[in-house]
């Protein structure tokens, strides 16, 4: 899934331990904050935290790993589409601003939302007059048309979502404006004038305005066009443009002086420049964060263990923290498909018996490791419920209540099964043994079988036969959404049409027509409010089934320096907004 | 010079380590005196101190390892108690010393023109070509042939007879008035011997310095000596002329030595009275006579030989020295009735 | 001499050869036999949402189709005639030498490979330096004051600078010169010698004395060694009794025969580095050759990967070379003899 974690070396808690003990007066000054604001454990989270509307300075923003793409056809990470929004401007966008109406979507290339017709099948938007590229030409719908359509060029592009692709109604055997090149696409896009763009399904989505807020319709000037080069100069419609651009090492972003405030009622652009370091060590990120020698950990996954324990122990170090819940679900498949989890009470026995404690404590705790779920929808997603099928007093399991189920199954004394995790994941495996430990209790054996990262899905627990010969019963799994949306957030899980007989599937437990019948219907539903209410049934009617074992709602620990203003955690992005911060 | 002092006189020269296992008394107690155009032949089996004699006059030791005592007078000055600079002034100068082995005595990754143009610059402030000249000059005079060439030449393309030449074109080049020969011709061929005795022969003639040969060999000293110190547990056991020691030797030590001596002038090659038993170690000397364990002649002395330490005292010929408890006429009548023919019939 | 330089290139070229080989088999044909198919070996180059439609076109265009000879014959081609490469708009020519091409990154590795050295080589030569001041003159005085406080000071030291590992030593660094006094600059700040040379030394003069505290406790311990031996040959005596002054007895007599295996040792450390001095780039950010290939190696990149350890072999090799050339230069016996 999309927003990989870059956990990249950890170091050990030795290390951690005499970070602490070292390094102890890293928080010396902490209450010499001249701009006022008291910094204080997530104080950004739901709210602005030291605003402000002073313009110019510099941000310094690291990763620790390389940028995916800085194209917007090609780039798949939820920073990049965070960061992005000061370079590109796609149709919509997500507000920039804190709390749950961050999580919504506004216009910002587009005048308006988008409006459908034909039952959900025909999108219309109306591009702003006045916006140009960085080179002074104006904007287009057919610059829109140009961008969206390449991306679906999947030999050239071949990271980025494939949403368009999917949906648009693209004339058989497209490949993309490089290889079917004078192919009329107005099948798919049609651009009557240039401020009005059209997009043609093959069939009705509700959430198509979702894809208009993708990265993929930022426009591109077909002229300056480089293909898969193109991420080395991307001809900017935002605010910022690049200023240079060295890959795998760094960037710089200034001031688009071709942007004009007039056209775009979002962006504050505070910073005169961005300036971003690619692959730089991850403690190292931490300790400058700490130091003030760095404004933002571009990446927003959360602190490295190192400084986790530097953080947790000192008050004063903790106050420039947020703990943002993720849109990430840590679960594990339960797979009918493996006898006697073919019999639903031997599933609910399995619900019962796990500790969903040992489940979160495997995870690095209430902290760093998240909170603990019992629905797939995690708590960010408009129109999510809460509620709990397999209800334990304290979330350790009901003992009393598994055994009835097993007697149920026809298995009083328990069963044997495997469990399967990431072999390179000491978190998965961490989980893995504590599921074993609370199973245990009530009779069920598991047996640990660790598979490589690399093939995980595509041969072992995303591959049906597989899961079936090798009695695969109980699948570590996770998932993260695209956006924070039902649809973004169930499809790939829940859907049985998924599932490939040939592996490579994040769902592999999940097969129920009806959930199939209930997600189809949604996604057609052009109405929000609508559309929203009908998640958390579908939610609920897995969890009956108990296809899916909920671990934890994922959450990380981000470092707020000092030295930044008007900073925010997006709803959208769960991490700071990228868009909005301002040098203090 | 105060009246009466020789070129070199060396006074009570004690040179000790203290070790772990004990103090080591490589020199212990040492006097004698060397003059300009005389030399000096210091006899002993290894391990006799006499080495470390010839490093303690040259100033070459540890003071952080080693304690030294006594004098050295050098053409009027003092030595042992001058500054370890004023030393260094007057070694490779004033006084210089041949080493044996050659190969391993001169540095293997430097051409043996450096070396020498190296000793030569170290007391003179000349260009390097000057002393290059002289250099060349210097290995000529020793007898190299085509030294314009060879000069440029590394220790390992030498023949041992060469790099010995080489050597000791690197003491002389300097002129000194004291020269210090640790076994010269230990490492070669018995002819190559020979050239290198005469060459060092002619040399201290035309030089007029004074010469100290440090060795084992007795046959070296025959060819080369004025005087003769023997050595035996870090002191001096029989001094005298090389006449007198090799005519009229008094101490059953030299006897063995004269006995173990390769005769040149002889066709056999057995060394025929070896000397029993290995020298002392220098560290548990024996109590008495230092030689006692090895003496033949010891049970004579009546028990003192293992009891207490001989003197050194006069013997019978003139400014002749022997550390001995027997009797002088007694020492007189074993090497003229005893030793003297069966070294003869040899 | 020259035919023996010729041989001893010969040789290099082959073993390179043979490392190419193996580096090759090693990413592209274990996978294989242990049951990757074309398909899971594109999926790399994919995105998690792929189709198995774009699985299979990537594979195809990357030729993973191809017996493994093929693709390697392909790779080799490319080091001596260039390779063209479709992106789509256009076509990118990757001049010989063209060392492959990362479809992660879309660029070809070459220009990369050689835009990272002169950080390693900065970092390399800056710390040799360093580390040969410190070792060779804490070994020495160690080896002159043997037994003594200062030498006994030294050897704990240079055991401590041996064991401690680099990403500790860096990482303590860091936190203390650069973020808690300020007297370093922080991490990532490599900036090019030719923009700005005190900004460049700003820069390293950390991860210099990082690197050079590990290796100047090895290199004092060798040379300690090393002097003790030498410092007991004949030809010392003789420099001594030649009147030289101490200085040039242990400089000039003492430590220049001591270096010798000391050289040997050097040129296989330095080639080492100049491959890439992985920990102490990783630790400070620094964009070399060792970052490179740790990035290469956490992104899967293949084309990357195989391209800078034929760069680290490369260095190694001909620092080999180098070092054997260097021994007839330094020892004449082995020059002549």
């Amino acid at each position: 899934m999309i927003r990989k974690s870059r956990a990249l070396v950890a170091g050990t808690a030795a290390l951690a331990l005499l970070f602490s003990a070292a390094a102890c007066g890293g928080s010396d000054d902490a209450d010499s904050n001249s701009s006022g604001a008291k910094p204080e454990f997530n104080a950004a989270l739901s709210k602005v935290f030291n605003p402000s509307d002073k313009k110019g300075g510099t941000i310094r923003l690291a990763n620790a790993g390389d940028w995916d793409s800085l194209d917007p056809g090609e780039t798949y990470y939820g920073y990049s589409w965070n960061f992005l929004r000061t370079y590109g401007r796609s149709l919509l966008m997500f507000k920039p601003t804190p709390g749950a109406e961050g999580n919504t979507l506004t216009p910002d290339l587009a005048e308006g939302m988008g409006t459908p017709s034909d039952g959900g099948k025909t999108w219309t938007y109306k591009i702003r007059q006045g916006v140009k590229f960085e080179d002074g030409t104006p904007v287009t719908s057919k610059d829109v048309k140009y961008a969206v359509l390449r991306s679906t060029d999947k030999q050239t592009f071949p990271n980025g979502p494939a949403y368009f692709e999917g949906f648009l109604d693209l004339p058989e055997g497209y490949k993309g404006p490089y290889k079917s090149k004078g192919v009329n696409t107005d099948q798919a896009i049609s651009t009557p004038d240039d401020q009005t763009i059209v997009f043609h399904l093959k069939t009705a989505f509700g959430g198509f305005d979702y894809l208009a807020a993708l990265p993929q319709t930022v426009p591109v000037p077909e002229a300056k066009d480089t293909g898969a080069k193109y991420k080395e100069h991307v001809i900017a419609t935002g605010p910022y443009k690049f200023e240079t651009n060295n890959l795998g090492k760094n960037f710089k972003l200034v001031r688009n002086e071709q942007w004009d405030p007039a056209t775009d009622p979002n962006r504050k652009a505070l910073p005169d420049a961005y300036d971003v370091q690619l692959n730089v060590n991850a403690d190292d990120i931490d300790n400058r964060l700490l130091s003030g020698d760095l404004d933002v950990d571009i990446t927003g996954t959360g602190v490295q263990p190192a400084a986790l324990g530097r953080v947790v122990g000192d008050p004063n170090l903790k106050a420039q923290t947020d703990n943002p819940l993720l849109p990430r679900l840590w679960y594990t498949s339960v797979n009918p498909t493996v006898a006697p989890l073919d019999n639903i009470d031997c599933r609910k026995a399995v619900q019962y018996a796990a500790d969903k404690v040992g489940y979160q404590t495997a995870y690095g705790g209430p902290l760093a490791g998240g909170d603990i779920a019992t629905t797939i929808l995690p708590p960010m997603i408009p129109g999510y419920q809460k509620f709990d099928l397999y209800p334990s007093a304290d979330g350790t399991g009901d003992v009393a209540k598994a055994k009835e189920h097993l007697t149920a199954c026809g298995q009083p004394n328990g069963f044997e099964t495997n469990i399967s995790y990431r072999a390179e994941r000491p978190k998965e495996k961490a989980t893995a043994e504590a599921l074993q430990q609370s199973l245990a209790r009530v009779g069920i054996k598991l047996t640990l079988k660790p598979f490589p990262q690399g093939d995980y899905f595509s041969q072992y627990a995303g591959n049906p036969p597989f899961v079936k010969s090798n009695k695969l019963g109980l699948a570590l799994n996770g998932w993260g959404a695209d956006w924070n949306d039902g649809f973004g957030f169930l499809s790939q899980i829940v859907d049985s049409r998924v599932i490939r007989e040939t592996g490579g599937s994040s769902n592999t437990s999940v097969r129920i027509p009806e959930v199939d019948k209930m997600l189809d219907t949604a996604i057609a539903e052009t109405d929000q409010a609508k559309r929203d209410a009908q998640w958390s049934p579908i939610d609920k009617r897995v969890m009956e089934e108990a296809v899916i074992l909920p671990g934890i709602v994922a959450k990380s620990l981000i470092i707020r320096p000092k030295t930044l203003s008007n900073v925010f955690v997006s709803e959208a992005y769960n991490m700071y907004d990228y868009l909005s911060l301002g040098v203090a | 010079m105060p009246d009466g002092q020789a070129f070199l006189e060396v006074k009570d020269l004690k040179i000790h380590f203290p070790t772990d296992d004990g103090l080591v008394r490589s020199a212990d107690g040492l006097s004698f005196k060397l003059e300009r155009g005389r030399t000096l032949g210091i006899v002993g089996e290894s391990g006799s101190g006499k080495s470390v004699t010839s490093l303690g006059i040259m100033g070459i030791y540890n003071k952080r390892n080693s304690q030294i005592s006594g004098e050295i007078w050098l053409d009027g000055d003092e030595i042992v108690s001058a500054g370890q600079e004023t030393v260094r002034k007057l070694r490779g100068n004033k006084l210089a010393m041949i080493f044996q082995d050659p190969l391993s005595a001169m540095h293997p990754y430097y051409t043996v023109g450096h070396q020498i143009i190296e000793a030569y610059q170290v007391h003179h402030n000349v260009s390097k070509k000057v002393a290059r000249k002289h250099a060349i000059d210097m290995l000529g005079r020793v007898g190299i042939p085509q030294p314009d060439r060879r000069v440029d030449d590394y220790p390992h393309q030498f023949s041992g007879g060469m790099r010995q030449r080489a050597m000791i074109a690197m003491a002389l080049v300097n002129d000194p008035q004291l020269l210090i020969a640790d076994e010269p011709t230990t490492a070669l061929d018995v002819t190559v011997q020979a050239q290198i005795m005469d060459l060092m022969h002619d040399l201290q003639a035309e030089f007029n310095s004074a010469l100290i040969v440090i060795t084992h060999d007795l046959g070296v000293v025959a060819e080369l000596a004025d005087d003769v110190l023997v050595m035996y547990g870090g002191k001096c056991i029989e001094y005298g002329s090389a006449s007198t020691i090799f005519e009229r030797p008094e101490h059953p030590y030299t006897w063995g030595l004269l006995g173990s001596m390769p005769r040149m002038d002889r066709p056999t090659q057995d060394r025929l009275v070896p000397i029993p038993g290995s020298p002392p170690s220098l560290i548990n000397l024996p109590q008495g006579c230092a030689f006692s364990p090895r003496c033949a002649y010891e049970p004579q002395t009546g028990g003192l030989g293992t009891t207490v330490p001989p003197e050194l005292v006069r013997a019978g010929g003139s400014n002749h020295l022997v550390r001995c408890h027997l009797p002088t006429e007694e020492r007189q009548r074993i090497w003229a009735e005893e030793v003297k023919p069966k070294l003869e019939a040899q | 001499m020259i035919t023996y330089i010729i041989r001893r290139l010969f040789a290099a070229v082959v073993l390179l050869f043979i490392i190419s080989a193996a580096t090759f088999s090693i990413f592209y044909l274990v996978p294989r036999l242990v049951g990757s198919t074309p398909e899971t070996l594109a999926t790399r180059y994919v995105g998690r949402a792929a189709t198995p439609e774009t699985v299979h076109l990537i594979a195809e265009k990357l030729g993973f189709y191809d017996p493994i000879w093929l693709q390697y014959g392909r790779w080799v081609k490319g080091i001596f005639f260039g390779a063209d490469y479709d992106l789509g708009a256009t076509v990118e020519h990757c001049p010989a030498p063209c060392f492959g091409y990362s479809f992660i990154t879309k660029t070809p590795v070459w220009p990369d490979l050689v835009d990272r050295i002169p950080v390693t080589l900065s970092l390399a030569i800056g710390a040799a330096i360093l580390w040969l001041i410190f070792g060779l003159s804490i070994g020495t005085l160690s080896a002159l004051r043997r037994g003594s406080f200062l030498d006994r000071a030294a050897m704990t030291f240079s055991l401590a600078g041996v064991s401690l590992p680099i990403f500790f030593t860096g990482m303590i660094g860091l936190l203390v010169f650069s973020y808690k006094l300020g007297w370093t600059a922080p991490g990532g700040s490599y900036t090019d010698f030719t923009e700005s040379p005190s900004a460049w030394a700003y820069a390293l003069l950390l991860p210099w004395i990082v690197l050079a505290l590990q290796f100047s406790a090895q290199y004092a311990r060798l040379t300690r060694a090393g002097m003790l031996e030498t410092m007991g040959e004949d030809y010392i005596r003789t420099a001594r009794a030649k009147g030289l002054p101490e200085r040039d007895v242990t400089v000039k007599h003492g430590l220049r025969a001591a270096l010798t295996p000391i050289l040997t040792i050097f040129g296989l450390d330095f080639g080492l580095l100049l491959g890439g001095a992985v920990l102490t780039e990783q630790v400070f950010s620094l964009p070399g050759l060792g970052k490179y290939a740790v990035d290469a190696i956490t992104n899967n990149d293949l084309p990357k990967v195989l391209g800078v350890t034929m760069m680290a072999a490369f260095f190694v090799v001909i620092a080999n070379l180098i070092v054997d050339l260097l021994y007839a230069v330094v020892d004449p016996r082995v020059r002549l003899g």
